[in-house]
């Protein structure tokens, strides 16, 4: 109690210096906590996500780019692919199910993806999930222009049921290039929070035959969603498409493919983390040097309360207490910075890729760096204690003129 | 039995010349319990010496100091912090009041490395030298005569055997250090506390039943005005 009342006056007495201490810690313990779990976060949703299919099948391109561009709808199509090689895969016996997509255009910057209504009446996304629809809509016509929203673009574009929209030509908003075509929204779906919450799913033939498309083209796809009967087939189609044949990738598996592309940006995490500790460290020496330059103001009030009989190990466990309180307000603000931290991060994200990522999700970071944060303060007081510790009595209770 | 008992006390300094300097030798000083002493000198004859050695703040060269017939000078450092923080008082001439603590606070300090702490008591305390309607301001709020009469509630907080007053008046006028003077002896009194007393100034001193100089019971000081 005494050591408690002894620290919470000297935090009070040195009230600016336990604030700034105490944010640079917050700073510190946010940045580690922000780095740990977005990092580990976005690598499992990245990996989780496959949108219900084992590969996909495209032009030749590199695998990355065919999964980016068909299951997280980013990246530039790297071509498309005849509808004969859509017929060949989806008759193959190894394949469980093949629904063709075409890309190419957009609405305000929100991607238009032509599909086949099996994607959503027989494609589960997730074990045991099917994409559903906010009450008040249907799913599309295929042979009318008609148009679903996944649930994140609707919000962000305003649309509703009923409401008309002209596409625009290419992946990237122009407003020059508006097609003559009028689609008429439909359904709005629910949020599935994955990549097809920010796409406006429209008939495959609406996309194939918009105004300005090549008309020579007009039955290719742009890729192949596959599910596979199991594995062993895999092998197979790889060994076709990919070391047989020098014409279409055939992506598979898809985690993996996604895995590869984190352990490929992984000395960027590193780089990160790096910061992220320095920033710990820096934070530490900011208690240190806080504490430690406020001792020669501190020897007349630690001599006099040797003189009323506090011992010395009161004196040192007071300046590590200190330390370590600091730091446990600094964690307590941590989370806060955490929380802002990781909100931009997953709305950056969530808007880029529709990948959504939870910030209450938990992680052993949560544990080990306030842990770690506190534990290091404390340590950090331990410096200072020790000069407290050594503060000679007799010549500190001189008077002062 | 003495409650206060020194033997063969010596003190030494090493100057910045490497040399060593003996400020305080005395061969023989003892107290009663509740007994009030008077201890005068000049300024620099070892008076603070001599009481920081009494409470075991500063280390002696050679001797004892019997304090309730237990000897501080052979005690761990720990164990002479127990001493202070049970069984002495200690008025300062500046008072040392921690500046960050309320008057109440700075009492209960007193007594929370000791017996515990007691709000009551200190209250009490507090109300005895006349400061019950201070009980949270801070020291710098407080005249310094108010502020001398919390460093006396202070010191007694830990219900000592012994309080030891370095120059407590030597910051006052001679009216209000008759005044404190008068207070300090009473709420000792009051409390059973024995008193040693260390003044630079003899009219305040007068009052003393026992009243020594330093100059006659050190003999450092006999050879250094020799």
């Amino acid at each position: 109690m005494t050591l408690l009342r002894i620290v919470l006056k000297s935090l009070r007495q040195h009230l600016l210096s336990t604030t700034i201490t105490s944010l640079s810690i917050a700073l510190a313990g946010g940045l580690i906590l922000s780095v740990w779990i977005i990092k580990d976060q976005s690598n499992a949703a990245f990996t989780d996500v496959n949108a219900g299919f084992d590969a996909v099948l495209g032009a030749r391109s590199s695998k990355l780019q065919l999964v980016l561009n068909s299951i997280f709808h980013v990246e530039a199509s790297p071509g498309n692919l005849a509808w004969e090689d859509y017929e060949d895969i989806r008759k193959h016996p190894g394949v469980a199910s093949a629904i063709p997509i075409a890309v190419g255009d957009n609405y305000r910057g929100f991607r238009l993806i032509g599909v086949t209504p099996e994607l959503f009446t027989e494609t589960q996304y997730r074990e045991g999930s099917k994409y559903a629809l906010e009450p008040n809509g249907r799913w599309m016509d295929p042979s009318r222009r008609e148009a679903v929203v996944g649930g994140f673009a609707a919000a962000q574009l305003g649309l509703k049921v009923g409401d008309n929209f002209h596409p625009y030509h290419g992946l990237i908003f122009d407003e020059e290039k508006e097609h003559a075509e009028t689609y008429v929204v439909v359904g709005i779906m629910k949020l599935s929070n994955t990549p097809a919450d920010r796409v406006i799913w429209i008939p495959l033939a609406g996309l194939q035959k918009m105004s300005g498309h090549n008309p020579e083209s007009a039955s290719d796809v742009s890729a192949v969603l596959i599910k596979l009967r199991n594995p062993q087939s895999g092998f197979r189609l790889d060994m076709m498409y990919n070391k047989q044949g020098n014409r279409l990738t055939f992506a598979w598996p898809i985690d993996q493919i996604m895995a590869q592309l984190f352990r490929k940006i992984s000395w960027f995490d590193k780089v990160l983390e790096i910061i992220a500790y320095l920033v710990a460290l820096v934070a530490a020496g900011s208690v240190l040097a806080g504490i430690y330059n406020s001792m020669n103001e501190r020897k007349r009030d630690i001599a006099i309360l040797r003189a009323l009989g506090a011992r010395r190990r009161v004196i040192f466990g007071a300046i590590v207490f200190e330390s370590t309180c600091i730091s446990i307000i600094g964690m307590v603000m941590a989370f806060a910075f955490y929380g802002i931290i990781f909100s931009t991060a997953a709305a950056v994200i969530r808007f880029q890729t529709g990948v959504v990522l939870n910030p209450f999700a938990l992680h052993s970071a949560l544990i080990w760096t306030p842990a770690g944060m506190i534990a290091l303060g404390a340590l950090t007081g331990c410096i200072p204690a020790a000069k407290a510790y050594r503060t000679p009595v007799a010549e500190n209770l001189l008077p002062v003129s | 039995m003495a409650l206060l008992e020194i033997t063969h006390l010596k003190k030494n300094y090493r100057s910045p010349d490497n040399q060593i300097h003996t400020v305080l030798d005395v061969p023989e000083f003892s107290m009663q319990p509740k007994e009030q002493v008077g201890l005068c000198g000049r300024s620099g004859t070892g008076k603070t010496t001599f009481l920081h050695l009494i409470a075991g703040i500063l280390t002696a060269n050679e001797g004892q100091i019997k304090l309730d017939g237990q000897d501080i000078q052979s005690m761990r450092e720990s164990e002479r912090d127990r001493v202070r923080a049970f069984q002495i008082g200690y008025i300062f001439q500046t008072f040392n009041l921690l500046q960050g603590y309320t008057c109440l606070e700075n009492v209960l300090l007193g007594m929370s490395f000791g017996p515990g702490s007691d709000r009551a008591y200190a209250t009490e305390l507090l109300q005895k030298v006349g400061m019950e309607d201070r009980l949270h301001h801070y020291p710098r709020q407080l005249s310094t005569g108010q502020q001398q009469r919390i460093a006396v509630a202070r010191a007694l907080a830990n219900r000592p055997k012994l309080v030891l007053a370095d120059e407590p008046t030597g910051n006052l006028d001679r009216q209000h250090a008759m005044t404190a003077l008068q207070l300090i002896r009473e709420v000792c009194k009051a409390n059973g506390a024995a008193l040693l007393l260390v003044s630079h100034d003899r009219h305040i001193l007068k009052s003393f039943d026992h009243c020594w100089d330093l100059a006659t019971i050190n003999k450092a000081s006999k050879e250094a005005d020799q």
